[in-house]
């Protein structure tokens, strides 16, 4: 990881990262969405709204995987005060907000027609729901301390701690009585029938491939501002 | 009930709201290179 800390070094390979992976991400979706919509039978108990499991899943992984890329970031930036730490923190926040907002939204619809409900405080949805919070917290204490002209220290230690939140909603369907169902796909096997799950993979690569793709064009992005922001500073001193 | 308003609504979200991202992203990054290289090469 020390490798890639050297923006120059970065930039060589977030240049064709960003396009690769993007490349990769727009079919993988496109097969998943397409499988999943018109392709895979509907469930004998969900009926027709399990469809909406192949982008409810894909949002929630990145609405958790996106904090915790923060906190690796935030760890980098308070320990070894890599330069680009505080780029990455900054650039996952908002894509991980979007997605954490995804998961909520398609999550209530997908409650209407299957719990007869659009919103219920449970364990799941109550700590992905301060999830949203924590990334609009981080986001408002990155852009107050960047205008302070301040590292960012705070917000890496906020990114830091929220993180106490992920194995919260992870483990909220085993310590609480929940609505939410239980874990249909553990690292040895899954309870989705073969028939229904293969979509799946296909949205969770290719929304995965998507986040890292945008994450990168935001980095690309602050940096190539601060390169001219340097720029111009230098040729106002001379 | 008919599930299927509500599986475009969800799919709608997902697939606009990503797009709007990866749009939004590429157009602002484009534009800061663009001026970056713009000021350097001054």
């Amino acid at each position: 990881m020390h490798v890639f800390a050297n923006p120059a070094r970065f930039l060589k390979i977030a240049r064709p990262a960003t396009a690769w992976t993007l490349a990769l991400a727009v079919p993988l979706i496109l097969a998943g969405v397409i499988g999943g919509l018109f392709v895979t039978p509907r469930d004998y108990l969900q009926g027709e709204s399990v469809r909406i499991l192949y982008i409810h899943v894909p949002s929630a992984w990145l609405g958790m995987a996106g904090w915790g890329g923060l906190a690796v970031a935030s760890l980098m930036q308070l320990v070894w005060r890599h330069p680009l730490a505080a780029v990455a923190g900054r650039a996952i926040a908002p894509i991980g907000a979007a997605f954490a907002a995804m998961c909520l939204a398609t999550g209530s619809i997908w409650g209407r027609p299957t719990w007869g409900t659009w919103w219920e405080w449970d364990g799941r949805l109550t700590s992905t729901l301060i999830l949203l919070f924590l990334y609009l917290g981080y986001i408002a204490l990155a852009s107050a301390e960047r205008e302070r002209g301040g590292e960012g220290r705070m917000a890496a230690l906020f990114g830091l701690v929220g993180a106490i939140n992920l194995p919260i909603i992870h483990y909220s369907v085993l310590w609480w009585n929940t609505l939410h169902q239980g874990k249909s796909i553990t690292l040895t096997g899954t309870t989705i029938a073969p028939e229904l799950l293969w979509p799946l993979p296909l949205t969770l690569f290719g929304f995965t491939f998507l986040f890292t793709s945008v994450v990168l064009m935001r980095m690309r992005a602050e940096l190539a501002r601060a390169r001219a922001e340097a720029r111009l500073r230098r040729s106002a001193t001379t | 009930m008919n599930h299927w308003p509500f599986i475009i609504s969800a799919y709608a979200i997902v697939l606009g709201g990503s797009a709007a991202l990866t749009i939004w992203a590429w157009r602002s990054m484009r534009a800061a290179e663009k001026f970056a290289d713009k000021v350097t090469r001054r």
